[in-house]
């Protein structure tokens, strides 16, 4: 057994038990923590693969900002997290035989020498000096660079959706908004009274000289 | 000896698993949300593990643009999370009727 093959089911054994603590955990915190310990070994996983660069954008991507987030979420939300696992483990013999049947199912296909998936050989092992992200940026740059810039565009959406999302208006905000202020006529504002030209009365000014003298 | 099958298997056993966390975890949204990422990490594997064995890196463009879309997935799912909580106080699904669907 080579190192590689070792290498391989020690990450396998460590990603399914991380993915099947995922689901099975009580508290959402662990769950997130065993999903980054289940991203975090996938990256190993793909430097087998020799997909350098995206392992590595695995773990920035979703260890670093995710993951972040899920934590974020799962830790301000004040969840009563007990009455959601009220009935947990009732569906659990339908559910695992439903998944045992799917494991099988697709094993038996991808196994069986019918799939001739055996004719894929391992890639020749690339050159040292062979670089993973000069030949992805190649790609991106040209080939695909219009899905690219829609990469791009769908994380602009989604950064405008989420703030439009948790957005609120705060009551107590003195802000006013711009487009009200301009759309303001004269009349909005000033009134005109029409009325006679009133005198002065004497007798008050005589009483705000005295004050001024005492 | 390292062969496609190893790696198309272990993708299948991972989306068996997070499909059993669909049906398990019905009411938390959250791990829902988390299953469904387990989910697409499944996909992404068949697509590196295609791409390395028929020496082609078209696949790993495709999983760069899964990435992309998972990542905003879970951006707006979450908002929508919050907003949730914050409307209805709870994250329960089977408190979500309000649309009689």
């Amino acid at each position: 057994m080579s190192f590689q093959t070792v290498v391989f089911y020690v990450l396998s054994a460590i990603l399914i038990f991380a993915s099947f603590r995922v689901i099975t955990a009580k508290n959402p915190v662990h769950a997130a923590l065993y999903l980054v310990l289940a991203f975090f070994t996938s990256a190993g996983h793909w430097l087998l693969l020799q997909a350098e660069f995206l392992a590595i954008a695995l773990v920035l991507v979703y260890v670093g900002a995710v993951m972040v987030l899920f934590l974020f979420v799962v830790m301000m939300l004040d969840i009563n997290f007990e009455k959601l696992r009220e009935g947990f483990w009732r569906h659990f013999p339908l559910a695992g035989t439903v998944g045992l049947i799917m494991v099988a199912e697709m094993a038996l296909i991808l196994m069986s020498p019918e799939a001739s998936l055996d004719q894929f050989k391992a890639a020749a092992p690339l050159a040292a000096d062979a670089s993973n992200v000069k030949e992805l940026g190649r790609q991106i740059y040209t080939t695909y660079l219009l899905p690219f810039e829609l990469a791009a565009f769908v994380l602009l959406v989604a950064i405008i959706a989420a703030i439009g999302l948790t957005q609120r208006q705060r009551k107590d905000t003195k802000f006013i908004d711009p487009a009200v202020q301009v759309k303001v006529r004269r009349d909005d504002r000033v009134r005109i009274v029409k009325m006679d030209a009133e005198k002065r009365a004497v007798a008050d000014t005589d009483v705000v000289s005295e004050e001024q003298q005492a | 000896m390292l062969t496609l099958t190893h790696f198309l298997v272990l993708a299948a056993i991972l989306f068996a698993i997070s499909v059993l966390g669909i049906f398990l975890n019905r009411k938390n949204v959250i791990v829902l949300l988390m299953a469904i990422e387990l989910m697409l990490l499944a996909v992404n594997f068949n697509f590196i593990a295609f791409s390395h064995y028929l020496s082609d890196t078209a696949g790993q463009i495709f999983v760069f643009f899964i990435l992309t879309v998972a990542a905003a997935e879970s951006a707006i799912g979450l908002a929508i999370l919050v907003v949730l909580f914050r409307n209805l106080n709870t994250i329960n699904v089977e408190d979500l009727g309000s649309l009689k669907g």
